[in-house]
């Protein structure tokens, strides 16, 4: 018996080998820079969007310490637009989609039971792209023209006539390049969620977290032009005076406004709904028993994407259109309260009938749904149109939006931090520094923004500089000051959380906390090939059931199953991509045409256009033949 | 070897699992390209519906001789091109390559019309007097754009498969597929551009 177990091992090691040698990112400066490895890639989003984390952080400290008192002089008018602008564009754009998107790049192709992401180098681009853009909009500061008419930049504050510099082109070409690359990843998730799940995860047995990817990368797909029609419209007029926004040629600014908002209010469930789906894997491992209503949460996930593109004039109530259309869209406005409902109930029950484990991540994940309650209700206050009146553009409306993003996808972001950390690098998160941290954030978050509320119902606007001291909001603007930076205390103990824990953190196993999904049965790190044989499923939580069996091990290629998208049945294996410069070295080409772009320089503009295409048709190129028969 | 992969491609590319992940891909990005022009066509009606008159007064509407031969020369390549990958399905390369040269051909007939429509056009508006123009010229400009590179992937599928690419490569596919879809935009183009303020 037992030298038949050590010849299955020793055939094991063998076949383990093999899987690395396909599967490893080969060690030379090139392969390291342009590799495809989901999960290389994923901790290299996740690593970028903190970096830029940071730095919309420190925008956010800057703007309380210049709130803190009543006519402070910190920093100048002009500096505090720029500070502002560029922290709701980093929080949006450069911090929360990508970390999100990180680990939905890691864990994608684990909780599906694959090796690979369906585009390996699309993805190898789309961190370029994403990197690049944001150091595209970041060098702005560095000649002190920064973006500087807020995240929704609006017209005709964002025109040529009003806003001469280069501020409004950095936001505009970098987010059109941004756009490009977040574009290409929503395809790639989308692909590989339908095409790559292990044979019979049907597409109801489908992980929580999934459907969340699913949606928001449809979303992606819809929303993300509108607003490079809107951009593309703005340097129109910027850079060669055409019309599309100034009425006196015939253009109309409620155009821009319309134009964003169709993507605007989509893109705040993209960078939401993710965070609902880590949710509902970490609620009902940490209840120790299956989610309840699970069919109803993936429904609930759906609909909200949908109803979310019929939302957009929420944020257009103040600008005098008719009385139906408001109606319309205060109604469909409120409507995205029953599927949230749904959720957050399904949570409830969940923790209701399970028996709650109150470790680290749960910590974060309830607090996650308080806050995201409270968030959702003053959202379904502002639905209703004549209250949106008194609140719009106050600081009301900048708590709402602080306790749904900051209080719910940045709480949820944490909690995932906490729970996937051990399975991305092997080892525990320290649970007592990690339960400072939490309360920490817990407090100051409520603290420093609650207070926000009240500012705005006493009318203090937002986007302003400063605040006059007979407006009555001194007290709760240095309460909000002093909130935000225990907030801003907390993260810094999770970071140093994760120096701590990386010399001094317990051994984590494959499964550490007994989660049910596939992610938990590779290793963790999870090796180059994730899984030494392919899995195949057969219930909703294959680790909790037994579930699950081992299938084929694929060892002469860089082979991953193929299923059918609806039932998962299985179909032929898909030989996947290696490294390849181009798809690196076309991000940079890309910069080149925007950076051309930005000052101005059309014949830059044309060669960086041509150097694409051409990189283009060189990463499209087939790899040369490896003879027939002959074994990888 | 695995049992049920089939590498045959000499060239080096696609089982035919790849070809359809290759395949989900393309569909994805022209459902993305479609959005695109979907929401310029809804820009261009909304600044028609916010302005009293559309085009501006002084402006013809457009002229349609030039457009309809336009039309026709997109569709009959769109047909053309149909003929070569049936060709290419049938074993015959040189029906393959034949269609799609033509195609190609058409394609460079297209973009010379519109040049010329450009031309004409630009005597009565530029893009910066109104916005009418700026919405014109900025969506057939796009879809110009387009066609232009829809041409170089026809050309760059031609190369790929003069070098010996299967008949089922999806490269030859995706390209063919780009190449039906901006035509079929063309159509909606004529409509909302020239045909509605017809309507009107």
């Amino acid at each position: 018996m037992s030298s038949a177990a050590e010849q299955v091992s020793r055939g094991d090691d063998a076949l383990r080998e093999r899987l690395t040698g396909l599967w490893e990112t080969p060690n030379t400066w090139s392969a390291w820079l342009a590799t495809v490895d989901h999960k290389k890639l994923g901790l290299r989003y996740i690593y970028t969007a903190f970096v830029f984390f940071f730095l919309g952080a420190v925008e956010a400290a800057v703007i309380r310490a210049q709130l803190a008192r009543p006519e402070n002089t910190l920093v100048t008018p002009e500096q505090y637009n720029q500070l502002m602008s560029m922290h709701g564009i980093t929080m949006m754009f450069l911090f929360i989609s990508p970390v999100l998107s990180g680990f939905s790049f890691y864990l994608t192709p684990l909780l599906i039971g694959a090796r690979e992401l369906a585009f390996p180098r699309l993805n190898a681009f789309s961190y370029f792209g994403f990197l690049l853009a944001g150091v595209f909009m970041y060098a702005s500061f560095a000649i002190g023209q920064a973006p500087n008419a807020g995240w929704f930049n609006y017209t005709p504050l964002s025109e040529a006539a009003f806003n001469p510099g280069l501020n409004i082109d950095f936001y505009a070409l970098g987010l059109v390049f941004l756009g490009i690359s977040t574009t290409a990843g929503a395809c790639n998730s989308i692909v590989t969620i339908l095409k790559l799940r292990a044979p019979g995860m049907s597409i109801d047995r489908m992980p929580l977290f999934l459907w969340s990817s699913l949606t928001i990368s449809a979303c992606v797909i819809f929303a993300m032009p509108p607003l490079t029609v809107a951009l593309g419209f703005l340097e129109l007029e910027r850079h060669w005076h055409f019309v599309f926004f100034e009425p006196v040629r015939g253009g109309s600014p409620m155009l821009w406004q319309h134009l964003f908002w169709v993507f605007g209010h989509p893109w705040v469930y993209i960078i939401f709904l993710p965070a609902t789906g880590m949710l509902s894997m970490i609620v009902p491992t940490f209840s120790r028993r299956p989610m309840i209503g699970h069919e109803l949460v993936a429904l609930s996930t759906v609909i909200t994407g949908l109803v979310g593109f019929g939302v957009w004039v929420h944020h257009m109530f103040a600008t005098g259109m008719s009385q139906l259309s408001m109606s319309f869209f205060a109604a469909a406005s409120m409507t995205i309260s029953v599927p949230s409902a749904v959720t957050i109930f399904a949570w409830l029950a969940t923790m209701w009938h399970g028996r709650v484990v109150l470790a680290t991540p749960m910590l974060f994940a309830l607090a996650f749904v308080v806050q995201f309650l409270i968030g959702g209700i003053s959202g379904v206050m502002t639905a209703a149109v004549p209250f949106d009146w008194q609140v719009t553009d106050t600081y009301f409306v900048v708590a709402h939006l602080h306790y749904v993003l900051a209080g719910g996808s940045v709480f949820g972001l944490f909690a995932a931090l906490y729970f996937w950390a051990p399975k991305m690098y092997g080892w525990m998160l320290d649970e007592r520094i990690g339960k400072v941290s939490f309360w920490l954030m817990f407090v100051g978050f409520n603290v420093g923004f609650f207070p926000m509320h009240i500012a705005g119902l006493l009318g203090m606007p937002r986007r302003v500089y400063t605040y006059p001291a007979s407006m009555g909001v001194t007290g709760a603007n240095l309460i909000s000051t002093i909130g935000v930076y225990v907030f801003g205390l907390g993260i810094v103990v999770t970071a140093l959380n994760l120096l701590w824990s990386r010399t001094h953190g317990a051994r984590a196993t494959s499964n550490p906390w007994g989660g049910s999904s596939l992610e938990w049965l590779a290793e963790s790190p999870p090796a180059p090939y994730n899984f030494a044989h392919l899995p195949s499923v057969s219930s909703r939580s294959p680790l909790w059931d037994g579930g699950y069996a081992n299938g084929p091990a694929y060892d002469d290629g860089r082979l991953t199953t193929t299923t059918t998208p609806i039932d998962a049945a299985p179909r032929q294996p898909a030989e996947l991509p290696d490294e390849n410069m181009w798809s690196v070295f076309i991000a940079f080409t890309m910069l080149l045409a925007f950076s051309a772009l930005l000052v101005r320089s059309y014949l830059w503009t044309g060669i960086g256009i041509a150097a694409t295409l051409w990189s283009l048709a060189r990463w499209l190129a087939p790899a040369p033949a490896k003879p027939v028969g002959v074994k990888g | 070897m695995t049992e049920g992969v089939l590498r045959l491609d000499a060239h080096g590319t696609s089982t035919p699992a790849q070809g359809e992940l290759a395949r989900w891909g393309m569909l994805l990005f022209l459902v993305n390209e479609g959005m695109l022009f979907a929401t310029l066509i809804a820009s261009y009606f909304f600044l028609a519906v916010a302005n009293a008159s559309w085009p501006p007064a002084g402006v013809e509407k457009p002229p349609l001789t030039l457009p309809l031969i336009m039309t026709a020369a997109l569709l009959s390549s769109s047909g053309m091109l149909v003929i070569g990958e049936r060709g290419l399905r049938a074993g015959s390369r040189t029906r393959y390559r034949a269609g799609v040269s033509i195609a190609i051909a058409l394609g460079v007939l297209f973009v010379g019309l519109q040049t010329k429509e450009y031309v004409d056009k630009l005597r009565v508006i530029g893009p910066t007097e109104h916005a009418y123009a700026s919405t014109f010229y900025t969506i057939t400009g796009l879809h110009g754009a387009h066609v232009v590179f829809g041409m170089l992937f026809l050309a760059w599928a031609l190369v790929r498969e003069a070098k010996g690419a299967s008949p089922r490569s999806p490269a030859l596919k995706n390209a063919a597929l780009y190449w039906h879809f901006v035509d079929g935009v063309w159509l909606v183009i004529l409509t909302s551009l020239y045909l509605s303020p017809r309507w009107a």
